[in-house]
């Protein structure tokens, strides 16, 4: 049986991790190899790296550590973050990314999706959606979630996996940094609507909000989060040692 | 030295990068000489089995292959690179495969209880069938990461592992210096290591 799946995600900016990360035993907090290596031999079944660097500058230096990253972590690592057109896919795909999730980029030009898949295959193409509630509807908001799309999420969602996305990533805006939990009702409307992997995130701050996502949505396929992990909240050893407490299958390292 | 056949399909950044880990001297190539002269070789491959195949009779790489295997050299064939091994697939229409392992491959559509995803995509765990070199450092039971949306049936006697999605799925084959991998070892963490480094010294 397939084991669900835990996620961390950095967020990388000028080459380096953002947030003050708080861990035992590395030098170098902010080091998004170090950190890549450290969540790999912990037990994380898959990275994300977010470049959220604004400068062309920034994106050369991020592309150059990602291919440290890449040859230093042996499971699957996702990139995203400035991803708008083919050439996007094909410099981070050749530094070692597996997936790669398009979000702005996708919204506006929706034929990228089209065309990376059909260059790379589904499994490679992740779409990444912020979503908030506006107006009693789910709205998919672009820019880091600063600007809203108008597009209501479900119909949005469904229309990248028609076109090709082979996964998708699910940011509740409404839940996001709350730690409260994930953001049950938003995702079950999107896991009932598509047949692709759906990945959750937003809202996670302990690790018994990953035993309700499990169990409310059974075939929920991951659960993502980045500062519970990254402070240290919350460890990947623990969580999937109580994930499996409550028989919820997973990767035991 | 262990020599990766570049057939032009895939990215084989990780693949290098994982057998550099484990400190084997590994060689990206085309070239039939350093095929013939490898004292083992991998077979990678990602995409459609019709078009990753012609690829292979067109660069006469299928016959350097087949000599190699015959000499006794240890192949092993990664995803795609695993499934080129058999006589054939049934991947948008019927294809021509190696014929090193007995079998063919066949797509989870409708073959797999309905309701689960294709493509098989993420962690699963090994059932073991058969002993096998290459299972040397690990366990049954431990996790490999997946991605496909086909696979080998019918290798009988060849079959060494499976995995349970919905029934049990091919994992990986063996027969005398042949073996197969359906999973990605390069992304499998230190359990895909370990199977690389088994290789490495069969």
């Amino acid at each position: 049986m397939i084991t669900k799946r835990i996620i961390p995600c950095l967020d990388v900016k000028d080459g380096r991790v953002v947030k003050g990360v708080n861990f035992d035993n590395l030098n170098d907090v902010s080091s998004p190899v170090e950190l890549g290596k450290y969540y790999s031999d912990c037990g994380a079944d898959e990275l994300v790296f977010y470049d959220i660097t604004a400068s062309s500058d920034g994106r050369r230096l991020f592309t150059d550590i990602l291919k440290e990253v890449a040859q230093n972590i042996f499971i699957p690592l996702t990139v995203g973050g400035g991803i708008n057109t083919i050439e996007d896919f094909d410099r981070v795909l050749k530094c070692g990314a597996d997936k790669v999730s398009v979000n702005s980029g996708a919204i506006k030009n929706p034929d990228l999706i089209n065309e990376a898949a059909q260059k790379y295959g589904n499994q490679c193409v992740v779409i990444s959606a912020d979503v908030k509630r506006v107006d009693g509807e789910f709205r998919v908001f672009a820019k880091g979630g600063r600007e809203d799309t108008g597009k209501e999420a479900i119909a949005w969602i469904r229309e990248c996996v028609s076109r090709g996305a082979g996964e998708v990533v699910v940011n509740s805006i409404d839940t996001d940094g709350v730690k409260k939990g994930f953001d049950l009702e938003m995702l079950k409307a999107v896991r009932k609507a598509v047949k692709v992997p759906v990945i959750a995130s937003g809202g996670a701050g302990s690790k018994e909000d990953f035993v309700t996502l499990f169990k409310e949505i059974p075939d929920m396929d991951a659960g993502l989060a980045a500062s519970i992990f990254h402070f240290g909240t919350v460890k990947i050893s623990d969580l999937k040692e109580t994930l499996k407490q409550n028989d919820i299958v997973v990767r035991s390292i | 030295m262990l020599a990766i056949i570049d057939y032009g399909v895939g990215n084989l950044f990780s693949l290098v990068s994982s057998l550099n880990k484990i400190d084997v001297e590994a060689v990206v190539t085309s070239d039939p000489e350093v095929i013939e002269n490898a004292d083992r070789l991998i077979l990678p491959g990602v995409g459609a089995f019709g078009d990753a195949s012609q690829k292979l009779y067109e660069s006469g790489l299928d016959t350097v292959i087949k000599n190699a295997v015959k000499k006794g050299t240890p192949l092993m064939g990664i995803c795609l690179g695993m499934q080129l091994l058999f006589e054939k697939s049934c991947e948008y229409g019927e294809h021509k495969g190696l014929g090193l392992i007995k079998g063919k491959v066949i797509g989870m559509e409708g073959t797999i209880p309905e309701g689960l995803r294709i493509p098989h995509i993420g962690w699963n765990a090994l059932k073991f069938h058969k002993e096998s070199p290459i299972f040397k450092y690990i366990n049954e039971g431990d996790c490999v990461y997946f991605v496909h949306s086909y696979y080998g049936v019918d290798c009988n006697d060849s079959l060494i592992a499976t995995t349970d999605y919905g029934k049990e799925i091919t994992a990986a084959v063996g027969k005398g210096n042949i073996y197969g991998c359906q999973f990605h070892p390069e992304k499998s963490g230190s359990v895909g290591l370990k199977i690389l480094k088994a290789f490495s010294e069969v």
